[in-house]
């Protein structure tokens, strides 16, 4: 067994630089595992059966839904490979007793999840799993969670991040939501409102009618509150919504144009650009006292600042230098050094929640792209390119970009579709994130607390 | 979208009352105004809302007027491409308005800077405030008191013409000079 396993996993290295590394049969010490930090990976194969119900029939329709949702949220990742289980299992496992692996080796299975959900009597619901290596033999994961019976989506997203995360050994990034500008009627005219969704698109709801024009909404780090611009009486400026209490107002005491907000990691500033007499310059903004400090000074455009997740550093695009290019500053502003190197014009810098890069957006040759750099600028690779992709907003893993692609308008009516979409750090897993209407300005919010 | 057809309009009455000798003449004449309105109180300049002087509205007639007038273009002007620069007919378009501005005293304006779909939103906006402050600036120094005039850019939000190619970006590269508020009319 042990050697055939090994003929299988040479000969899926072969060809491609590959990262995945499966210990099937060796000792204890080492496990099935991902390593997401390498280049393309073979996807996983992995099973997950519908958990079947401990309680009554509705119990029973939740379990097959919770492993539905998991298994497409592992298989958006790329990383895994969900097996249809159906024609595979002939009785199911009890959560209690051990799968039979033999059988689920014939078949390739690497990873197996069971599990079951059980209607308590007070109406909540308990949903339990386990996550085994197949070729092990061995429980990598168990957990049970207790939960208001409405709330088993969540807790699919939670299983789904405790799978990726116990066999990449990083933090998921399923249990979050995404917001973004929905876009409809005529291009001369598009209504945009602010709507926020799961991060796999369930749940979606609008937060705004249509009546002002909203642009780049932005989570702030507790994923409660959503700095965005709005045209309030044809004015553009920085709102924050907050999505419990859905409070809306206006930053206090600005009477520019303001646009471009970020947080900053610790919640309590915002990073903004205002442009004054054809000079925008970017500032921070207290959240608390309101009030605001330039940090740029320039004659030139400088707007699109994000800070570094450790908060000493700002990224943001500026065409003091002729074109528009990346620089980074530290935080009070000092120490401005220029980080793109290449040809185009690179602009919307946003700092990977992991520190280790920077996504942006370039324009050359009348294209557009989607790219990461390191914070000194080495290293630029291109993920994603066409007519207009634009607005790259990370996932709270530092692993998947979520961004906009927009195709070229025919007329009023026709052509002009703008759509959201996911791709992970090899370039190779691009993906369309479905939108009950046109879609731009994504944002993706830190892990749900 | 009214005001902005009476603001053309206002530049037709303009336009048709004086010869182009007058016109050099007025716009001399609306730069020392402008001096020396700046150096006086500003405060004295604000315009109470009210109808405006010096024409008969109910005399347009508006279908045809905006016809002529969007010929005209004599509320817009146009920008290359990621520029703010006034080349000479943008400048000779603003020297329009300033003129129509001066003598018009209780009119305010509102710039709208627009771009095309080339650039980031965000950058956009700032290149759309950048635009409409250079229409501002000029207008600024042709006389035209700075409380009478507020800026705005849509970026890329509002375009003009639909269309991803050059004729239709050349056409939203624009900065749009819009009648505000009651004292337009209506």
């Amino acid at each position: 067994m042990r050697d055939a396993v090994w003929r299988r996993l040479q000969a899926m290295i072969g060809a491609v630089a590959l990262a995945l590394v499966v210990v099937a049969g060796l000792p204890a010490a080492a496990d099935l595992r991902i390593d997401i930090t390498r280049g393309v990976v073979e996807p996983l194969p992995i099973v997950i059966l519908p958990f079947p119900s401990a309680g009554g029939d509705q119990a029973s329709d939740v379990g097959t839904e919770i492993t539905n949702v998991i298994a497409a949220d592992l298989e958006r990742s790329g990383l895994f490979k969900p097996l249809d289980p159906r024609p595979l299992s002939v009785s199911q496992p009890s959560l209690d007793t051990l799968p039979m692996f033999a059988n689920w080796r014939l078949v390739n299975t690497q990873a197996l999840v069971h599990g079951r959900t059980t209607a308590l009597p007070d109406g909540r619901l308990k949903i339990e799993f386990r996550l085994w290596d197949v070729f092990a033999e061995q429980e990598m994961l168990g957990r049970a969670y207790s939960t208001p019976a409405g709330n088993w989506r969540r807790i699919a997203h939670v299983i789904a991040d405790a799978i990726y995360k116990r066999i990449t050994g990083e933090d998921g990034y399923f249990d979050t939501r995404i917001a973004y500008i929905a876009e409809s009627g005529p291009r001369s005219r598009r209504t945009k409102r602010l709507a926020i969704m799961d991060q796999d698109g369930a749940n979606h709801q609008f937060l705004t009618e249509g009546n002002n024009l909203v642009l780049t909404p932005r989570f702030s780090p507790s994923s409660q509150d959503i700095a965005y611009l709005r045209y309030a009486d044809s004015q553009p400026r920085v709102h924050i919504r907050n999505l419990t209490t859905r409070a809306d107002e206006a930053l206090a005491g600005i009477a520019e144009i303001t646009f471009a907000p970020r947080y900053a990691p610790d919640g309590e500033r915002l990073i903004v650009s205002m442009a004054v007499d054809g000079n925008t310059d970017i500032y921070t903004y207290d959240l608390s006292d309101h009030t605001r400090r330039r940090l740029t000074t320039t004659s030139g455009i400088d707007t699109s600042a994000s800070y570094s997740p450790d908060g000493r550093q700002i990224a943001f695009n500026s065409d003091r230098g002729g074109s528009l290019q990346l620089y980074v500053m530290d935080a009070d502003g000092s120490s401005v050094r220029r980080i793109s190197r290449g040809d185009g014009r690179y602009a919307t810098p946003v700092w990977s929640p992991r520190g280790d890069l920077i996504a942006f957006t370039k324009t050359q040759g009348g294209q557009f792209h989607i790219g990461v750099m390191r914070p000194d600028g080495s290293g630029e690779r291109l993920l994603a390119q066409g007519f207009r992709v634009e607005g790259p907003a990370w996932a709270p893993n530092g692993r998947v970009i979520l961004f906009f692609r927009q195709e070229p308008a025919l007329n009023d009516a026709q052509g002009g579709r703008s759509r959201l979409f996911t791709v992970d750090l090899t370039g190779q897993n691009e993906r369309e994130l479905v939108t009950p209407l046109d879609a731009s300005d994504p944002a993706w919010s830190p892990l749900r607390p | 979208m009214r005001s902005r057809f009476l603001l053309l309009a206002l530049f037709l009455v303009a336009a048709c009352s004086s010869t182009d000798a007058d016109e050099a003449k007025q716009v001399a004449t609306g730069q020392d105004t402008g001096a020396a309105a700046a150096a006086g109180g500003l405060p004295s300049m604000r315009t109470t809302p009210s109808r405006p002087s010096g024409f008969d509205q109910g005399g347009l007639q508006p279908v045809e007027s905006a016809r002529q007038l969007t010929e005209a273009g004599a509320d817009r002007v146009y920008f290359a491409f990621d520029s703010y620069d006034l080349d000479a007919q943008a400048r000779g378009i603003i020297e329009r308005q300033a003129r129509l501005l001066t003598t018009q005293g209780t009119i305010n304006v509102t710039i709208e800077g627009h771009c095309d779909e080339r650039g980031t939103r965000e950058y956009n906006i700032a290149l759309g405030e950048r635009r409409a402050s250079a229409v501002r600036d000029y207008l600024i120094a042709l006389g035209v008191a700075p409380n009478r005039l507020r800026v705005v850019s849509y970026g890329e939000e509002r375009p003009a013409a639909i269309g991803s190619n050059e004729d239709a970006w050349a056409q939203n590269r624009r900065a749009v000079t819009v009648v505000m508020g009651a004292a337009a009319g209506s």
